[in-house]
């Protein structure tokens, strides 16, 4: 995302460039690389890349992008839009010559002209530029930029830059002819943390019929170590982004079934219709998203801060509605408001889908959401994931709040132990009851809100998360927030783990076994309550 | 009167049997004569797609007596029939799909998918799958076993309830994710179809389809007397005493597990009968048939009937199943509002299903 | 899993449900005694339900269970009919039979009859399907598949019929009854069951006077050829009844002896006026 950005805005600003000022490129080598042969082009543009003129790069730009044409095999001309410009001086060319042709770029050339960009961005001023071209550089690095590299970093100041250019000049050094060379570059590898790196130094290690790809056994052995050492580090890599993927899993499960502890943990009322009030949060989120777009668009980035309250009272909302108008009359019934609630949910289903269509509509994340941390080269924690693990924990520490320490708590808390008696000491059940379904099912919208901002808003949303939620509570133990807590993050754990170990299919279905089989052995969940009232 | 002549005495009166001859009657003579032999103007010409329909829909009507067997009767409500109705059709399926033969698109002994994946040879577990008595085998053994192994953890752990209602969707949903992969064997989410012939009939004839739909027909009536049977006899009577007071039956002497398994697994058999029927007459079976929706559904066929009440199944099955071909070819947008709305207003308003309405003196006891 | 759910035979259709196959039919009464509770405890997150319980019951006595609230009376009971399994001491059916090792229904199935607080029949069966649910017999699945009532079997229904005055109602759906009938056609059930012991808790509650008086009745006729233990609130009616009563308190004995000599007793004068 991040560097797709950049990659954009460097275009915006190249483009501006040719239109304005002008250039001075060498016209033979300009020629070259649009009409050479393959050597030449390859060449050419080594040498342009080694010139260090400011119209090089949106000429190769161009040239990625289709739109350079040579006129009578001589002058080379970047055509856009009917505008024509000379590659080499960077002026107009008006009118444009009649006899055009497009400049062939063949997969080779488009791999070293995309390679040369990254080369040249690596002056830029930008820090932020010059770290995301070596990054991009460290995925894959051509001899013929060697020495632009050894330049740059010559030039480079950043320490973590200066490491990256490092590292990337010893992965091209490895295939150098000079032992000693190679020796220094896989030594200077061994601070990699880049999985090339691993096939890199697998490589040099092969072995083909008897000959070694490297000749030389000092440098084997060093590879050897730097191996291990670069091996450690990516295996330290993957377990840190299970780990991370594990706990944000856990927290969009929990965040599934928070709502869901209320309603059913508490209340005791089994809402098939919770994956739809979810759902409902989503497209809440989704038409403050539109609100914003079309009548604030200077605040568009902030439309979430509004996102938020609008889907918890609207899914909020519905659930008080389903509460007044079906479910009250079902207490005390599981199964019939088992079967009436998947009633409810197919009719929420179909309203949103006669409403809004049956594909999934886009919600945005806003721009400060894109990108994330990185910590190593390939754990990388996305924004938008960050945001939700610690949006689920905000929300756990208001149901928390909510249910221990204010007055509506209490209530509810009274009615789930004994509704005859907290009704003769004056606690309006029925109040009690439809406030706590609104809580439960605005939790749900909470959790709509966060998961829009993650994967696919669209009808059936809340059909994908149903069985997980009721997983996570059945596990956790009913009427147990601590138990929801540790089901969610346990079962998001459990099921990256085994993902990475047999593919995410299996791994649902070993999750779901598991809890068939773990619920034979604790029915009450890993919470139980005991004595008299557990099975009442 | 002999044994023979107390048990029919038992089961149903003398207008009950009457009336179950008629329906014979009616599904192999009059259906069979009406579609096959009178020409297609004539007035009382069946045509093949009632017949196609009609036939879906009593093995719908076989589930739903299934279904009515744990849940209206045992109070057990399952919410993964789907999964042995559709084991049942994988079984039928499997050897269907090695009647193709070399008729498939590859031209290879193996089916289309198998050959896509590159596979050479036919897994372990199709073997023998080309005999046809194997096959009707597998469509008894599998759901049931199934259901049994399930069935004597779940049960003797006790769950009940809304747990087992979740468990058990739990358990299709599993299913539906394992029958989804390409690896498993069973052509992922394409599943089975394009088949040829059964029997060494062709499939797609008029002949043969009047065949499938006549023993449907009988499955559906034997089903019925068989669930009859079960109801009316001392073990019915401890069914619904379990269902209603399952400590007393217990401090009665009776081991309520064995009881559940008991009918849970005679209830998943029926059902994987039920898949093997349905298959051959829809030509398709896929992982889709295993999705939650799907069995909760037939919950919903036995709520409308009328728990606790056989024939109220069998209407259920067919009310909920006409209304739903019609309206999902006249209006297919209302069709969800429409099932939606049966859900909450037969909860709210008609727990005794239609059969409660029809009958409005009827006692409570079946 | 553990080893006894491994040997738990649950093959419903073919060998021995393990209810009708674990005992031989004799109960050793050589010692009198019928019911040995010894230093049981049971404890719910903390609290001490029961603590070191000791109680002996007769053969054919009939004996009462009083105390306050909170006293164990049902629990021990849970414990006597296996729903609750005691953390500490000892319950022997007889001699020989260690009620802790067997199942809720392999109890009952032993003899030992237990009538719950709140009445519970099948409230959508009749008087006599009920009691036919309850009769002493095969309780296998396939038994109960082919099961047919033969005349002797009619009989029995008839006479426990007419014992808990419900004769005239034996087609009724149990539902339609009255509490007090429903109180019967259960200690009817039990009956059915031709238990050693029955365990009666609180028979009385809800009854007209007239209806309890039947019942006390009822309890003195099933003394004698039954051990009965009748837990119950109701003061004048375990005066009426009573030859032995024990005094629960705080979860252990605190008195025993005949009714007049417990409502001389100063502890029990003070646990009950001290409430």
């Amino acid at each position: 995302m991040f560097l797709k950005k950049i990659a954009q805005a460097l275009g915006l600003a190249a483009f501006l460039c040719c239109t304005q000022a002008a250039w001075a490129l060498p016209a033979d080598l300009v020629l070259a690389v649009a009409a050479g042969d393959s050597d030449e082009q390859v060449a050419a543009v080594g040498k342009l890349v080694a010139s260090g003129d400011a119209g090089v790069d949106a000429y190769f730009q161009a040239l990625l992008e289709g739109v350079v044409q040579v006129a009578g095999g001589r002058r080379v001309l970047i055509v856009k839009d009917t505008q024509g410009i000379d590659a080499a001086s960077g002026e107009k060319v008006d009118p444009l010559p009649a006899d055009l042709e497009d400049a062939i770029v063949n997969n080779r050339l488009r791999g070293t002209l995309e390679g040369a960009r990254s080369a040249l961005k690596l002056s830029s001023p930008d820090r932020a530029l010059r770290l995301a071209a070596v990054k991009s550089l460290e995925d894959g690095a051509r001899e013929e930029m060697l020495p632009l590299i050894a330049t740059a970093l010559a030039r480079e100041t950043d320490p973590q830059i200066r490491q990256s250019l490092t590292l990337v000049q010893a992965g091209i050094q490895l295939k150098s002819a000079d032992a000693a060379l190679r020796l220094a570059a896989v030594k200077a590898l061994a601070q990699s943390d880049n999985p090339n790196t691993k096939m890199l130094l697998l490589g040099r290690l092969e072995k083909k019929g008897e000959v070694y790809a490297e000749p030389d056994a000092a440098v084997r052995d060093a590879a050897q170590a730097t191996l291990k050492a670069v091996q450690a580090r990516l295996s330290t890599a993957d377990r840190i982004n299970q780990v991370f993927t594990g706990v944000s899993l856990g927290s969009i499960l929990l965040l599934a079934a928070l709502g869901l502890a209320i309603t059913y943990g508490l209340m005791g009322v089994i809402n098939m219709a919770h994956g739809e009030l979810i759902m409902v949060g989503a497209y809440g989120t989704y038409l403050v998203q539109n609100l914003f777009r079309a009548q604030l668009p200077a605040l568009f980035d902030w439309y979430l801060l509004a996102a938020v309250p609008a889907a918890f009272f609207a899914s909020a909302l519905v659930g008080i509605l389903l509460e007044r108008s079906v479910i009250r009359f079902l207490y005390g019934r599981p199964l019939e408001t088992l079967l009436a609630t998947w009633g409810i949910s197919l009719i929420l289903i179909q309203s949103v889908r006669t409403l809004y269509g049956a594909q999934n509509v886009q919600v945005e994340n806003p721009v400060w959401m894109s990108g994330g941390v990185e910590l190593m080269a390939n754990v990388v924690f996305p924004w938008n994931r960050v945001l939700i693990i610690g949006f689920a924990a905000a929300v756990l520490l208001l149901v928390w709040f909510v249910l221990t320490r204010t007055r509506l708590g209490l209530f509810v808390r009274a009615v789930t132990q004994n509704r005859g008696m907290a009704s003769c000491v004056g606690v309006p059940t029925a109040r009690v009851d439809t406030l706590a379904f609104g809580l439960g099912s605005g939790i749900a919208g909470l959790a709509g809100c966060a998961l829009s901002q993650i994967g696919n808003v669209g009808p059936d949303l809340g059909q994908t998360y149903i069985v997980d939620s009721f997983m996570v509570v059945v596990l956790g133990g009913v009427g147990q927030l601590a138990g929801t807590v540790y089901a969610a993050l346990g079962l998001g754990m459990a099921n990256k783990f085994l993902e990475a170990w047999s593919g995410a299919v299996l791994a649902k279905i070993a999750i779901l076994a598991f809890i068939i089989v773990f619920i034979q052995k604790r029915p009450q969940g890993l919470f139980a309550l005991k004595g008299r009232m557990a099975d009442s | 009167m002999g044994p023979l002549g107390a048990t029919i005495s038992r089961l149903y009166g003398r207008r009950g049997w009457i009336a179950l001859a008629a329906c014979a009657l009616i599904l192999f003579v009059a259906f069979p004569l009406a579609n096959l032999a009178l020409p297609q103007g004539s007035l009382f010409h069946v045509s093949d797609y009632s017949v196609a329909l009609i036939g879906k829909i009593m093995c719908y009507a076989i589930v739903a007596l299934a279904m009515d067997l744990v849940w209206g009767y045992t109070g057990i409500l399952s919410l993964g029939h789907g999964l042995f109705f559709a084991l049942g059709g994988y079984a039928m399926g499997m050897y269907l799909m090695r009647m193709i033969g070399r008729e498939g698109q590859y031209q290879s002994e193996l089916p289309d998918f198998m050959v896509f994946l590159n596979w050479k040879e036919y897994p372990w577990y199709w073997s023998f799958t080309d005999h046809f008595w194997y096959a009707a085998l597998l469509v008894v053994l599998v759901p049931g076993l199934l259901a049994f192994v399930f069935g004597f953890f779940a049960f003797r752990s006790r769950i009940k309830g809304v747990y087992f209602s979740i468990i058990t969707q739990a358990l299709t949903f599993a299913f539906m994710l394992l029958f989804f992969r390409n690896d498993t064997g069973f052509g992922g989410n394409n599943g089975f179809t394009d088949f040829k012939r059964i029997l060494g009939f062709h499939i797609a004839t008029a002949e043969t389809r009047m065949a499938l739909f006549v023993a449907t027909g009988a499955v559906l009536l034997l089903t019925l007397l068989a669930a009859r049977a079960i109801v009316a006899s001392k073990l019915g009577r401890v069914l619904t005493a379990i269902r209603d007071a399952e400590s007393r039956v217990m401090f009665c002497g009776y081991n309520p597990v064995h009881y559940k398994l008991f009918i849970w697994t005679v209830s998943a058999v029926i059902c994987g009968i039920a898949g093997a029927l349905y298959v051959p007459q829809v030509g398709i079976i896929n992982p889709s048939e295993m999705s939650p929706a799907n069995s909760i559904e037939i919950a919903i066929w036995v709520a409308v009937g009328g728990r606790g009440s056989l024939v109220g199944a069998i209407l259920g099955a067919g009310l909920v199943n006409g209304a739903k071909s019609l309206l999902t070819v006249a209006f297919p947008e209302y069709w969800l509002f429409f099932l939606g709305l049966l859900f909450i207003l037969v909860t709210l308003f008609l727990p005794q299903g239609v059969i409660g309405l029809l009958k409005p003196s009827r006692a409570k006891r079946t | 899993m553990n080893a006894a759910a491994i040997n738990d035979p649950d093959s419903f259709g073919g060998g021995a449900a393990a209810g009708a196959r674990v005992l031989a039919p004799g109960i050793d009464v050589s010692h009198k005694t019928i019911l040995y509770l010894e230093d049981i405890s049971v404890s719910f997150d903390g609290f001490k339900a029961l603590n070191k319980l000791s109680l002996d019951i007769d053969n054919g006595e009939l004996r009462c269970i009083i105390g306050p609230n909170g006293a164990g009376k049902t629990t021990m009971m849970d414990v006597i009919t296996g729903k609750t399994r005691p953390d500490s001491g000892s319950v022997f059916f007889g001699q020989t039979i260690d009620l802790a090792k067997l199942t809720e229904a392999e109890i009952a199935h032993a003899g030992i009859g237990r009538k719950f607080q709140k009445p519970t029949v099948f409230e959508q069966h009749s008087v006599f399907e009920n009691l036919e649910l309850a009769m002493k017999t095969d309780k296998r699945v396939r038994a109960s598949l082919t099961a047919r009532l033969d005349s002797a079997q009619h009989d029995r229904i008839a006479d426990t019929l007419r014992l808990i005055h419900l004769a005239g109602v034996a087609g009724r759906d149990a539902g339609l009854l009255s509490h007090g009938q429903k109180q019967w056609l259960e200690i009817g059930m039990l009956l059915m069951q031709e238990p050693r012991v029955l365990l009666l808790d609180e028979p009385v509650a809800g009854m007209t006077d007239e209806e309890t008086e039947r019942t006390g009745e009822l309890c003195r006729t099933l003394a004698g050829k039954h051990s009965v233990v009748v837990v119950e609130h109701d003061m004048d009616f375990v005066a009426g009844i009573a030859n032995k009563v024990t005094v629960l308190h705080e979860g252990s004995v605190l008195a025993e002896g005949s009714m007049g000599e417990v409502q001389n007793d100063a502890r029990v004068i003070e646990v009950y006026l001290g409430r």
